[in-house]
């Protein structure tokens, strides 16, 4: 029987089960509840907005201010707060609303949190689950639609995570915030009215696996995040031509699972990998580094990666629908190493 | 709509003539006001001793740094001891502080392990942090040290959050951030004292202004004459004592301490200081003046201060002193002995220790 939900409740869904379970864990960050020590609100334990995009909501209403904490725009006071409170035993969930306001606070991340286990030796823990937003497509311009992920998961000690699914995007965030250590929960604006089967009861899916959502035997497709719906439209279109294509669903930026993605290639010998962020120094091109390296005698041709253009994400629709990779892109791109295989 | 009660801005702007003498002395509280009766030969001798421990470390990383055997770079304490000592004087072990560049002398104070810091500024596998963190980065979580931090300013969001954690868990402990007058001039200063006035949080600011980041005066830097008078703008007290003298720096802790404890809130405490070194070793301090008023600043030694005080306060004998002096002399060479026998992290130490389990 299948239990719909939409991709932002199934992120709220795990927020609750998981604050449900642990009285630690606690959320914090610019107008997550909304509304803070406005009388007309406070007297019905109101919030006003729930998140920007509506993605907390109804936490602060049932946990109350004391665990749904609205911060002033302080984002590395309020960043690298959270890293205190996770030094000394809560499990914090800030919120980070657009993954472009990281200039503001990395020092949260980048000096302190990922850092604070090696330079004490092993005696600090920092479970800490940040909540970040990515992607273009809603005009929101070159400072609200950036796709960062892999900035962060090119630090040591650090783990990002970036759901595709409303049914990965629970199980994950539960995984996150059992972990004892720094997670990027990167999420896709533009999948949170998608929707998806979600089980009710509380699960979790391991940090680190890839998801195999279609098997193939000629071409690997994998993506990350949205780009996931580009790799099976393109795979519905190869099928036509009797190229069989397997879409991996990433799932994990880092540490980003090899040992599938290896796999894969030994048996189709063709690699795409589509990824949003702009294209030198990403994960796609990691992912092609790794892959030439370890199985360079099974590739049949060369890897390509389908990215972003070098530039900031533009405003106007047209731009914008150009700077995000396409179908028409990616099979512009297969074409140079299926050529032989086309019926 | 809380805190209508809060006094304008003071009128006070910044006098681009005062004399560097008019600087130390602005407003600044000393124990010739502040004397605390209840101050006993106990607390006494274990603030000495901290002061003594917290130079003689120093002085043993400056001896072992310019012999080479300390390798990297290192920020001496030596000067502030009346600051570390007076404040930690108050915090047990489930208190936690946030320390700065200059940080041995906080972990010292705290209670860090002698024999383990100095092996992990020596770069070796029996350090606080098996020789993978150095002299910036010198922690002890069970002490409830939180880390030096060689990020100005670092530690103002790891205290505040600590802070939080503590007003959510209703545990009456507190958390003292020290920081420099450099790290005053970071935005981050501002958006967590913001905080913790906001939340009422159990935390105290300690400033230590020394009157240089790095090679820059805070004369220039700041465009107001006192660290402490930027608490006006927060909300919550700011107090400016002489930070070399312990039982002024003691006594003025203590309260804004008790008041945190108490839930009443942050306080700012700027803490007069001076160097006694470089910004690092290897510093040839140029910026400093040879002779004058800051000179004479400049020689007024803390530990000099409180022996007198303890002196004449009928607290300790000169004799007693002297002990401390001479034990905390040998305690620190067997902390030097215990670093050099130390082995070097083991090849494999490389990889560990970047996530937990």
């Amino acid at each position: 029987m299948s239990n719909d939900k939409l991709f932002m409740n199934a992120i709220n869904e795990a927020l609750d089960q998981a604050m449900e379970k642990d009285e630690n864990v606690i959320l914090l960050g610019e107008d997550i509840a909304g509304g803070a020590d406005v009388s007309h609100l406070e007297e019905e334990n109101k919030e006003s907005w729930g998140g920007v995009f509506g993605v907390t909501a109804g936490l602060m209403p049932k946990y109350g201010r004391e665990r749904v904490i609205d911060t002033p725009l302080s984002e590395m006071g309020y960043m690298s707060s959270a890293v205190g409170m996770a030094a000394t035993g809560l499990r914090p969930v800030p919120e980070l609303m657009f993954n472009d306001f990281i200039g503001f606070s990395f020092d949260a991340i980048l000096g302190q949190a990922s850092k604070m286990r090696y330079m004490f030796g092993g005696k600090a823990k920092i479970p800490m689950t940040v909540r970040t937003m990515h992607g273009a497509g809603v005009n929101a311009a070159a400072q609200h639609s950036g796709s960062y992920y892999g900035i962060f998961g090119s630090i040591p000690g650090v783990k990002v995570v970036v759901p595709a699914t409303p049914y990965d995007a629970k199980g994950l965030m539960l995984s996150a915030i059992e972990e004892d250590n720094v997670v990027i929960f990167s999420e896709d604006k533009t999948l949170y009215g998608s929707k998806g089967d979600v089980p009710d009861d509380y699960y979790t899916i391991p940090i680190g696996e890839a998801d195999v959502k279609r098997e193939g035997e000629h071409l690997t497709i994998v993506t990350i995040g949205k780009m996931l719906f580009v790799g099976l439209d393109v795979a519905e279109t190869l099928e036509k031509d009797n190229v069989s294509v397997e879409v991996i669903d990433l799932r994990t930026v880092a540490p980003w699972d090899q040992e599938t993605v290896i796999q894969s290639v030994k048996k189709t010998g063709r690699l795409i990998v589509i990824d949003e962020a702009n294209p030198h120094n990403n994960t796609a091109t990691d992912i092609a580094s790794v892959v030439t390296d370890r199985a360079f005698d099974y590739l049949d041709g060369p890897i390509k990666c389908v990215c972003a253009p070098n530039t900031p994400v533009p405003f106007a629709t047209n731009l914008e629908q150009l700077y995000i990779p396409n179908k028409e892109k990616v099979l512009n791109e297969a074409d140079e190493i299926i050529f032989d295989l086309k019926a | 709509m809380a805190k209508e009660e809060n006094k304008a801005m003071p009128e006070s702007m910044k006098d681009v003539e005062a004399s560097f003498k008019e600087l130390v002395d602005l407003d600044v509280k000393t124990s010739t006001e502040t004397r605390v009766e209840d101050l006993t030969k106990d607390a006494s001798t274990s603030m000495y001793k901290n002061m003594e421990n917290i130079r003689n470390f120093e002085e043993n990383a400056k001896r072992y740094f310019a012999a080479g055997e300390i390798p990297g770079f290192v920020h001496l304490y030596a000067g502030e001891e009346a600051i570390a000592a007076g404040v930690c004087a108050h915090l047990s072990d489930d208190d936690f502080i946030t320390s700065t560049h200059r940080g041995h002398g906080h972990c010292v104070a705290k209670g860090g392990d002698l024999n383990g810091m100095m092996a992990e500024i020596f770069g070796r596998s029996d350090g606080l942090g098996k020789g993978k963190g150095g002299s910036m980065h010198i922690a002890d979580i069970d002490k409830g040290i939180l880390g030096a931090n060689g990020m100005v300013g670092g530690g103002f969001g790891l205290a505040t959050g600590a802070a939080m954690r503590n007003k959510y868990k209703k545990n009456g402990k507190v958390v003292v951030c020290f920081f420099g007058d450099g790290a005053a001039n970071e935005g981050v200063f501002h958006e967590c004292l913001n905080m913790a006035a906001i939340w009422d949080l159990p935390i105290i600011f300690v400033n230590e202004n020394n009157f240089y980041a790095e090679a820059t005066p805070q004369w220039y830097a700041s465009a107001s004459n006192t660290i402490a008078e930027r608490a006006a703008a927060y909300s919550m007290p700011g107090v400016r004592v002489n930070g070399k003298d312990i039982v002024a720096v003691h006594d003025i802790a203590g309260k804004a301490i008790e008041r945190a404890r108490n839930g009443e809130g942050p306080t700012l405490i700027e803490c007069v200081t001076y160097r006694m070194y470089g910004h690092f070793e290897g510093d040839e301090q140029s910026y400093k003046a040879q002779s004058g008023e800051e000179k004479e600043w400049a020689e007024v030694d803390p530990l000099d201060v409180f022996r007198e005080y303890t002196i004449e306060n009928g607290l300790m004998t000169e004799e007693e002193l002297d002990e401390i002096r001479e034990q905390s002399k040998k305690d620190i060479e067997a902390a030097v002995s215990y670093a050099k026998e130390s082995p070097e992290p083991s090849p494999e130490s490389l990889y560990k220790d970047v996530f937990a389990d």
